[in-house]
Protein backbone atom coordinates (compact mmCIF):
# COMPACT_ATOMS: atom_id res chain seq x y z
CA UNK A 1 0.00 0.00 0.00
CA UNK A 2 1.72 3.61 -1.17
CA UNK A 3 0.44 6.62 0.77
CA UNK A 4 -1.35 7.94 -2.26
CA UNK A 5 -3.66 5.23 -1.93
CA UNK A 6 -6.09 6.87 0.95
CA UNK A 7 -6.15 10.18 -1.08
CA UNK A 8 -7.36 7.96 -4.02
CA UNK A 9 -9.88 6.27 -1.82
CA UNK A 10 -11.06 10.15 -0.69
CA UNK A 11 -11.23 11.07 -4.35
CA UNK A 12 -13.62 8.21 -5.18
CA UNK A 13 -15.97 8.66 -2.29
CA UNK A 14 -16.11 12.40 -3.49
CA UNK A 15 -16.21 11.33 -7.21
CA UNK A 16 -19.17 9.07 -6.34
CA UNK A 17 -21.25 11.26 -4.46
CA UNK A 18 -20.84 14.16 -6.75
CA UNK A 19 -21.68 11.95 -9.74
CA UNK A 20 -24.69 10.71 -8.21
CA UNK A 21 -25.63 14.12 -7.06
CA UNK A 22 -25.69 15.49 -10.82
CA UNK A 23 -27.70 12.41 -11.40
CA UNK A 24 -30.49 13.40 -9.30
CA UNK A 25 -30.61 16.90 -9.64
CA UNK A 26 -34.03 17.63 -7.61
CA UNK A 27 -31.61 16.77 -4.70
CA UNK A 28 -29.55 20.20 -5.40
CA UNK A 29 -32.38 22.15 -6.59
CA UNK A 30 -35.01 22.00 -3.86
CA UNK A 31 -33.29 23.17 -0.69
CA UNK A 32 -31.79 25.48 -2.67
CA UNK A 33 -35.39 26.77 -4.00
CA UNK A 34 -36.69 26.24 -0.35
CA UNK A 35 -34.86 28.54 1.09
CA UNK A 36 -34.72 31.23 -2.00
CA UNK A 37 -38.62 30.95 -1.74
CA UNK A 38 -38.89 31.41 2.12
CA UNK A 39 -36.30 34.47 1.89
CA UNK A 40 -38.62 36.25 -0.32
CA UNK A 41 -41.89 35.34 1.32
CA UNK A 42 -40.68 37.38 4.36
CA UNK A 43 -40.43 41.15 2.45
CA UNK A 44 -43.98 40.36 1.29
CA UNK A 45 -45.64 38.97 4.29
CA UNK A 46 -43.74 41.94 6.95
CA UNK A 47 -42.97 44.40 5.24
CA UNK A 48 -40.61 45.53 2.14
CA UNK A 49 -39.21 48.14 3.76
CA UNK A 50 -35.71 48.92 4.61
CA UNK A 51 -35.50 49.66 7.62
CA UNK A 52 -37.53 46.31 9.04
CA UNK A 53 -35.83 43.95 6.80
CA UNK A 54 -32.65 45.32 8.07
CA UNK A 55 -33.83 43.97 11.76
CA UNK A 56 -35.03 40.57 10.40
CA UNK A 57 -32.86 40.34 7.35
CA UNK A 58 -29.44 38.71 8.93
CA UNK A 59 -31.41 35.87 11.10
CA UNK A 60 -34.03 35.13 8.51
CA UNK A 61 -30.97 34.33 6.39
CA UNK A 62 -29.33 31.91 8.52
CA UNK A 63 -32.40 30.15 9.84
CA UNK A 64 -33.25 29.56 6.48
CA UNK A 65 -29.68 28.11 5.58
CA UNK A 66 -29.62 25.92 9.00
CA UNK A 67 -33.18 24.31 7.74
CA UNK A 68 -31.88 23.98 4.60
CA UNK A 69 -28.91 22.12 5.76
CA UNK A 70 -31.12 19.77 8.08
CA UNK A 71 -33.64 18.99 5.10
CA UNK A 72 -30.46 17.52 3.12
CA UNK A 73 -28.36 15.73 5.94
CA UNK A 74 -30.67 12.16 5.47
CA UNK A 75 -29.00 12.01 1.73
CA UNK A 76 -25.44 12.14 3.77
CA UNK A 77 -25.64 8.71 4.72
CA UNK A 78 -29.28 6.87 4.72
CA UNK A 79 -29.00 5.38 1.01
CA UNK A 80 -25.34 4.53 2.09
CA UNK A 81 -26.74 2.48 4.71
CA UNK A 82 -29.44 1.13 2.56
CA UNK A 83 -27.68 -0.30 -0.48
CA UNK A 84 -24.84 -1.58 1.45
CA UNK A 85 -22.38 1.28 0.40
CA UNK A 86 -21.93 1.94 4.16
CA UNK A 87 -20.97 -1.34 4.80
CA UNK A 88 -17.81 -0.73 2.09
CA UNK A 89 -16.49 2.08 3.85
CA UNK A 90 -16.11 0.35 6.96
CA UNK A 91 -14.42 -2.78 5.60
CA UNK A 92 -12.12 -0.55 3.67
CA UNK A 93 -8.73 -0.58 4.86
CA UNK A 94 -8.14 3.40 4.78
CA UNK A 95 -9.20 5.14 7.96
CA UNK A 96 -12.68 5.48 8.35
CA UNK A 97 -12.72 9.35 9.35
CA UNK A 98 -10.84 9.92 5.98
CA UNK A 99 -13.59 8.58 4.13
CA UNK A 100 -16.56 10.37 6.20
CA UNK A 101 -14.55 13.29 5.64
CA UNK A 102 -14.85 12.92 2.01
CA UNK A 103 -18.75 12.07 2.27
CA UNK A 104 -18.97 15.46 4.46
CA UNK A 105 -16.70 17.23 1.24
CA UNK A 106 -19.26 16.08 -1.09
CA UNK A 107 -22.31 17.42 0.90
CA UNK A 108 -21.28 20.36 1.21
CA UNK A 109 -20.23 20.50 -2.59
CA UNK A 110 -23.88 19.75 -3.26
CA UNK A 111 -25.26 21.95 -0.49
CA UNK A 112 -23.28 24.75 0.65
CA UNK A 113 -21.90 25.49 -2.40
CA UNK A 114 -24.79 26.62 -3.76
CA UNK A 115 -25.84 28.71 -1.05
CA UNK A 116 -22.71 30.56 -1.04
CA UNK A 117 -23.16 31.07 -5.08
CA UNK A 118 -26.71 32.75 -5.11
CA UNK A 119 -25.48 35.07 -1.27
CA UNK A 120 -25.92 37.55 -3.88
CA UNK A 121 -28.68 37.16 -4.73
CA UNK A 122 -30.29 36.60 -1.31
CA UNK A 123 -28.46 40.31 -0.40
CA UNK A 124 -30.69 41.28 -3.02
CA UNK A 125 -33.72 39.89 -2.04
CA UNK A 126 -33.44 41.43 1.52
CA UNK A 127 -32.13 44.87 0.68
CA UNK A 128 -28.25 44.03 2.20
CA UNK A 129 -26.15 46.39 1.01
CA UNK A 130 -22.95 45.81 -1.10
CA UNK A 131 -20.73 45.35 1.89
CA UNK A 132 -23.05 43.45 3.93
CA UNK A 133 -23.32 40.89 1.48
CA UNK A 134 -19.83 40.24 1.58
CA UNK A 135 -20.38 39.46 4.74
CA UNK A 136 -22.87 37.11 4.39
CA UNK A 137 -21.01 35.37 2.02
CA UNK A 138 -17.65 35.20 4.63
CA UNK A 139 -20.07 33.94 7.08
CA UNK A 140 -21.77 31.21 4.67
CA UNK A 141 -18.28 30.38 4.11
CA UNK A 142 -16.93 29.76 7.57
CA UNK A 143 -20.57 28.54 8.77
CA UNK A 144 -21.95 25.72 6.00
CA UNK A 145 -18.67 23.38 6.39
CA UNK A 146 -19.63 23.76 10.11
CA UNK A 147 -23.70 22.77 9.10
CA UNK A 148 -22.33 19.73 7.29
CA UNK A 149 -19.75 18.20 9.71
CA UNK A 150 -21.96 18.89 12.89
CA UNK A 151 -24.70 17.50 11.02
CA UNK A 152 -23.07 14.25 10.14
CA UNK A 153 -22.71 13.43 13.73
CA UNK A 154 -26.01 13.40 14.02
CA UNK A 155 -26.80 11.75 10.52
CA UNK A 156 -24.47 9.33 12.05
CA UNK A 157 -25.76 8.25 15.40
CA UNK A 158 -29.57 8.29 13.77
CA UNK A 159 -29.08 6.01 10.36
CA UNK A 160 -29.64 3.04 12.13
CA UNK A 161 -33.04 4.31 13.37
CA UNK A 162 -36.06 4.31 11.14
CA UNK A 163 -37.46 7.33 12.43
CA UNK A 164 -34.43 9.37 12.64
CA UNK A 165 -36.09 12.31 11.57
CA UNK A 166 -37.10 13.86 14.62
CA UNK A 167 -34.41 12.75 16.82
CA UNK A 168 -31.60 14.44 14.02
CA UNK A 169 -33.07 17.77 14.63
CA UNK A 170 -32.60 17.22 18.36
CA UNK A 171 -29.93 16.21 18.69
CA UNK A 172 -28.12 18.74 16.02
CA UNK A 173 -29.88 21.95 16.16
CA UNK A 174 -28.51 22.56 19.35
CA UNK A 175 -25.14 22.43 17.87
CA UNK A 176 -25.84 24.67 15.04
CA UNK A 177 -27.04 27.57 17.89
CA UNK A 178 -23.27 29.03 18.02
CA UNK A 179 -22.99 29.61 14.40
CA UNK A 180 -26.53 30.76 13.70
CA UNK A 181 -25.48 33.55 16.65
CA UNK A 182 -22.22 34.47 15.31
CA UNK A 183 -23.08 34.62 11.30
CA UNK A 184 -26.42 36.80 12.41
CA UNK A 185 -24.63 38.88 14.76
CA UNK A 186 -22.07 39.58 11.90
CA UNK A 187 -24.02 40.18 9.27
CA UNK A 188 -26.04 42.66 11.95
CA UNK A 189 -23.09 44.49 12.84
CA UNK A 190 -21.93 44.98 9.50
CA UNK A 191 -25.18 46.65 8.65
CA UNK A 192 -24.56 48.77 11.33
CA UNK A 193 -21.38 50.23 10.40
CA UNK A 194 -19.93 47.92 13.76
CA UNK A 195 -17.18 45.73 13.83
CA UNK A 196 -17.83 42.41 12.44
CA UNK A 197 -14.17 40.68 13.02
CA UNK A 198 -15.04 39.29 16.37
CA UNK A 199 -17.80 36.95 15.09
CA UNK A 200 -16.17 36.14 12.18
CA UNK A 201 -13.06 34.56 13.95
CA UNK A 202 -15.48 32.86 16.11
CA UNK A 203 -16.88 30.94 13.11
CA UNK A 204 -13.48 30.20 11.94
CA UNK A 205 -12.81 28.26 15.10
CA UNK A 206 -15.77 26.42 14.72
CA UNK A 207 -14.75 25.78 11.70
CA UNK A 208 -11.61 24.58 12.68
CA UNK A 209 -12.92 22.61 15.81
CA UNK A 210 -15.62 20.70 13.69
CA UNK A 211 -13.14 20.52 10.61
CA UNK A 212 -10.66 18.27 13.31
CA UNK A 213 -13.40 16.63 15.77
CA UNK A 214 -16.64 15.69 13.57
CA UNK A 215 -14.92 13.18 11.19
CA UNK A 216 -13.84 11.04 14.50
CA UNK A 217 -16.86 11.68 16.28
CA UNK A 218 -19.15 10.99 12.80
CA UNK A 219 -17.23 7.36 12.09
CA UNK A 220 -17.10 6.35 15.89
CA UNK A 221 -21.08 7.35 15.68
CA UNK A 222 -21.74 5.16 12.64
CA UNK A 223 -19.63 2.06 13.64
CA UNK A 224 -22.06 2.34 16.32
CA UNK A 225 -25.03 2.56 14.78
CA UNK A 226 -23.46 -0.59 11.60
CA UNK A 227 -22.98 -2.86 14.90
CA UNK B 1 4.41 -13.64 8.12
CA UNK B 2 4.53 -16.47 9.53
CA UNK B 3 3.54 -19.76 8.21
CA UNK B 4 2.76 -22.50 10.54
CA UNK B 5 -0.27 -20.36 11.55
CA UNK B 6 -3.68 -20.37 9.98
CA UNK B 7 -4.72 -17.26 8.25
CA UNK B 8 -8.03 -16.82 10.36
CA UNK B 9 -8.62 -18.46 13.65
CA UNK B 10 -11.52 -17.65 15.14
CA UNK B 11 -12.48 -18.87 19.22
CA UNK B 12 -15.15 -19.44 21.11
CA UNK B 13 -16.86 -17.29 19.38
CA UNK B 14 -20.24 -16.05 21.08
CA UNK B 15 -23.13 -13.37 19.17
CA UNK B 16 -26.08 -12.78 19.93
CA UNK B 17 -28.73 -10.67 17.95
CA UNK B 18 -31.42 -8.57 19.91
CA UNK B 19 -31.63 -10.58 23.09
CA UNK B 20 -31.24 -13.99 22.00
CA UNK B 21 -28.57 -15.79 21.30
CA UNK B 22 -27.53 -17.19 18.05
CA UNK B 23 -24.23 -19.32 18.74
CA UNK B 24 -21.76 -19.80 21.30
CA UNK B 25 -18.47 -21.50 21.47
CA UNK B 26 -17.93 -21.76 17.62
CA UNK B 27 -14.30 -22.17 16.73
CA UNK B 28 -12.99 -22.73 13.49
CA UNK B 29 -9.76 -21.65 11.71
CA UNK B 30 -8.93 -21.31 7.78
CA UNK B 31 -5.71 -21.76 6.04
CA UNK B 32 -4.65 -20.35 2.84
CA UNK B 33 -6.03 -22.62 -0.06
CA UNK B 34 -8.97 -23.16 1.72
CA UNK B 35 -12.72 -23.09 1.00
CA UNK B 36 -15.24 -22.92 4.32
CA UNK B 37 -18.94 -22.83 3.76
CA UNK B 38 -20.79 -21.77 6.64
CA UNK B 39 -24.02 -23.31 6.52
CA UNK B 40 -27.83 -23.18 8.86
CA UNK B 41 -31.19 -22.68 8.68
CA UNK B 42 -32.82 -18.94 8.56
CA UNK B 43 -32.08 -17.29 11.36
CA UNK B 44 -29.17 -19.47 12.43
CA UNK B 45 -26.55 -16.17 12.75
CA UNK B 46 -24.53 -16.56 8.97
CA UNK B 47 -25.05 -13.16 8.35
CA UNK B 48 -24.27 -12.11 11.96
CA UNK B 49 -21.26 -14.36 12.31
CA UNK B 50 -20.19 -12.45 8.29
CA UNK B 51 -20.44 -9.00 10.04
CA UNK B 52 -18.70 -9.93 13.04
CA UNK B 53 -15.62 -11.63 11.40
CA UNK B 54 -15.12 -8.35 9.34
CA UNK B 55 -15.40 -5.99 12.03
CA UNK B 56 -19.20 -4.85 11.37
CA UNK B 57 -20.42 -6.23 14.57
CA UNK B 58 -18.77 -6.64 17.54
CA UNK B 59 -19.18 -10.64 19.20
CA UNK B 60 -20.47 -10.39 23.15
CA UNK B 61 -17.36 -12.72 23.49
CA UNK B 62 -14.37 -14.55 22.05
CA UNK B 63 -11.83 -13.60 20.10
CA UNK B 64 -10.39 -13.59 15.76
CA UNK B 65 -6.90 -14.25 15.19
CA UNK B 66 -5.27 -12.77 11.51
CA UNK B 67 -2.26 -14.62 11.17
CA UNK B 68 -1.46 -15.47 14.72
CA UNK B 69 -2.26 -11.81 16.04
CA UNK B 70 -5.23 -11.11 17.72
CA UNK B 71 -7.37 -8.60 15.78
CA UNK B 72 -9.05 -5.50 17.26
CA UNK B 73 -12.55 -4.35 16.14
CA UNK B 74 -10.79 -1.57 14.29
CA UNK B 75 -7.50 -3.83 12.74
CA UNK B 76 -6.88 -2.20 9.74
CA UNK B 77 -4.26 -5.03 8.64
CA UNK B 78 -6.80 -7.47 9.20
CA UNK B 79 -9.37 -5.15 6.98
CA UNK B 80 -6.19 -4.80 4.49
CA UNK B 81 -6.20 -8.63 4.43
CA UNK B 82 -9.83 -9.60 3.37
CA UNK B 83 -12.42 -8.40 0.76
CA UNK B 84 -16.45 -8.35 2.12
CA UNK B 85 -19.49 -8.87 0.44
CA UNK B 86 -22.59 -8.62 2.48
CA UNK B 87 -26.52 -9.07 1.43
CA UNK B 88 -26.48 -5.84 -0.13
CA UNK B 89 -24.28 -5.04 -3.16
CA UNK B 90 -23.09 -1.78 -2.26
CA UNK B 91 -24.00 -0.64 -5.73
CA UNK B 92 -25.74 3.04 -6.87
CA UNK B 93 -28.53 2.51 -8.98
CA UNK B 94 -27.96 5.61 -10.47
CA UNK B 95 -24.06 5.02 -11.74
CA UNK B 96 -23.27 2.51 -14.33
CA UNK B 97 -21.77 -0.90 -13.58
CA UNK B 98 -18.28 0.67 -14.40
CA UNK B 99 -18.46 3.73 -12.20
CA UNK B 100 -19.42 1.92 -9.33
CA UNK B 101 -16.69 -0.49 -9.69
CA UNK B 102 -14.27 2.16 -10.38
CA UNK B 103 -15.34 3.27 -6.78
CA UNK B 104 -15.30 0.53 -4.53
CA UNK B 105 -11.73 -0.74 -5.92
CA UNK B 106 -10.52 2.59 -4.73
CA UNK B 107 -12.03 2.43 -1.42
CA UNK B 108 -11.23 -1.04 -1.39
CA UNK B 109 -7.83 -0.19 -2.18
CA UNK B 110 -4.99 -2.85 -3.21
CA UNK B 111 -5.71 -2.73 -6.60
CA UNK B 112 -4.57 -5.63 -8.66
CA UNK B 113 -3.02 -5.21 -12.66
CA UNK B 114 -7.10 -6.03 -14.09
CA UNK B 115 -8.69 -3.49 -14.92
CA UNK B 116 -12.02 -3.38 -14.40
CA UNK B 117 -13.40 -3.97 -17.88
CA UNK B 118 -11.15 -6.97 -17.98
CA UNK B 119 -13.14 -7.76 -14.26
CA UNK B 120 -16.58 -7.20 -15.72
CA UNK B 121 -15.75 -9.23 -18.65
CA UNK B 122 -14.60 -12.33 -16.67
CA UNK B 123 -18.39 -12.17 -15.19
CA UNK B 124 -19.93 -12.03 -18.87
CA UNK B 125 -20.99 -8.39 -18.27
CA UNK B 126 -18.99 -6.33 -20.57
CA UNK B 127 -21.88 -5.46 -22.38
CA UNK B 128 -23.69 -4.15 -19.66
CA UNK B 129 -21.06 -1.97 -18.62
CA UNK B 130 -21.80 1.51 -18.95
CA UNK B 131 -25.44 0.90 -17.83
CA UNK B 132 -27.00 2.05 -14.94
CA UNK B 133 -27.27 -0.43 -12.43
CA UNK B 134 -30.72 -0.18 -11.97
CA UNK B 135 -31.61 -1.27 -15.44
CA UNK B 136 -30.15 -4.66 -14.50
CA UNK B 137 -31.45 -7.60 -13.23
CA UNK B 138 -30.93 -8.88 -9.79
CA UNK B 139 -28.63 -11.56 -11.05
CA UNK B 140 -26.45 -9.26 -13.19
CA UNK B 141 -26.23 -6.66 -10.09
CA UNK B 142 -24.71 -9.35 -7.98
CA UNK B 143 -22.60 -10.36 -10.65
CA UNK B 144 -20.82 -6.73 -10.67
CA UNK B 145 -21.05 -6.72 -7.34
CA UNK B 146 -18.70 -10.39 -7.07
CA UNK B 147 -16.91 -8.71 -9.99
CA UNK B 148 -14.58 -6.94 -7.14
CA UNK B 149 -13.06 -10.21 -6.74
CA UNK B 150 -10.88 -9.88 -9.81
CA UNK B 151 -10.21 -6.23 -8.77
CA UNK B 152 -9.11 -6.41 -5.32
CA UNK B 153 -5.95 -8.17 -4.06
CA UNK B 154 -7.23 -9.76 -0.87
CA UNK B 155 -6.23 -13.07 1.10
CA UNK B 156 -9.37 -13.93 2.69
CA UNK B 157 -12.62 -13.52 1.52
CA UNK B 158 -15.96 -13.34 3.35
CA UNK B 159 -18.59 -13.66 0.91
CA UNK B 160 -22.23 -13.70 2.25
CA UNK B 161 -24.54 -16.11 -0.21
CA UNK B 162 -22.58 -15.42 -2.84
CA UNK B 163 -24.83 -17.45 -5.44
CA UNK B 164 -28.34 -15.48 -4.72
CA UNK B 165 -29.83 -15.03 -7.65
CA UNK B 166 -27.15 -16.29 -10.21
CA UNK B 167 -28.04 -18.63 -13.15
CA UNK B 168 -25.70 -21.86 -13.95
CA UNK B 169 -23.48 -19.25 -16.23
CA UNK B 170 -22.72 -16.91 -12.88
CA UNK B 171 -22.25 -19.67 -10.67
CA UNK B 172 -19.83 -20.75 -12.81
CA UNK B 173 -17.98 -17.90 -13.59
CA UNK B 174 -17.79 -17.38 -9.96
CA UNK B 175 -16.71 -20.78 -9.29
CA UNK B 176 -14.10 -19.87 -11.91
CA UNK B 177 -12.64 -17.01 -9.57
CA UNK B 178 -12.99 -18.77 -6.77
CA UNK B 179 -10.49 -21.75 -8.18
CA UNK B 180 -7.99 -19.18 -9.07
CA UNK B 181 -8.27 -17.41 -5.56
CA UNK B 182 -7.45 -20.95 -3.77
CA UNK B 183 -5.17 -21.86 -5.93
CA UNK B 184 -3.28 -18.54 -5.37
CA UNK B 185 -2.68 -18.91 -1.93
CA UNK B 186 -6.11 -17.53 -1.08
CA UNK B 187 -8.90 -18.26 1.23
CA UNK B 188 -12.38 -18.25 1.46
CA UNK B 189 -15.67 -18.38 3.22
CA UNK B 190 -19.23 -17.68 2.51
CA UNK B 191 -22.29 -18.66 3.66
CA UNK B 192 -24.84 -20.77 1.75
CA UNK B 193 -27.86 -22.60 3.48
CA UNK B 194 -27.85 -24.72 0.33
CA UNK B 195 -25.21 -27.74 -0.40
CA UNK B 196 -22.55 -26.22 -2.83
CA UNK B 197 -20.30 -27.83 -5.23
CA UNK B 198 -17.33 -25.71 -5.96
CA UNK B 199 -14.97 -27.21 -8.99
CA UNK B 200 -12.28 -27.45 -6.52
CA UNK B 201 -13.72 -29.96 -3.90
CA UNK B 202 -16.09 -29.49 -1.51
CA UNK B 203 -15.50 -26.83 1.05
CA UNK B 204 -15.38 -27.54 4.54
CA UNK B 205 -18.58 -27.08 6.63
CA UNK B 206 -19.04 -24.85 9.34
CA UNK B 207 -22.43 -25.30 10.77
CA UNK B 208 -24.40 -22.88 13.11
CA UNK B 209 -27.87 -24.94 14.24
CA UNK B 210 -26.75 -26.81 17.55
Amino acid sequence: MNGADPLRAFRAVVHRDLLLAARRRSEIANPLLFALIIISLFPLAVSPAPETLRLIAPGIIWVVALLAALLTLESLFRADFEDGALEQLLVSPYPLPLLVLAKITAHWLVTGLPLLLISPLIGALTQLDLASTAVLAATLVLGTPVLSLVGAIGMALTVGLRRGGALLSLLVLPLYIPVLVFAANAVSASMDGLPYSGQLLMLTAFLVLSLSLAPLAAAAGLRISMN
Amino acid sequence: MREDVPLLEVADLECWRGDRRLFRGLSFAIDSGEAAQITGTNGSGKTTLMRALCGLTRPQSGELRWRGEAVEQSSSAFRAGILYLGHENGLKSELSAMENLRALTDIAGRPRAVSPEQGLARLDLLDYADQPVRTLSSGQRRRVALARMALVDASLWLLDEPFTALDERGVELVNGLFDEHLTGGGALLFTSHSPVALTSGAPTKIGLNQ
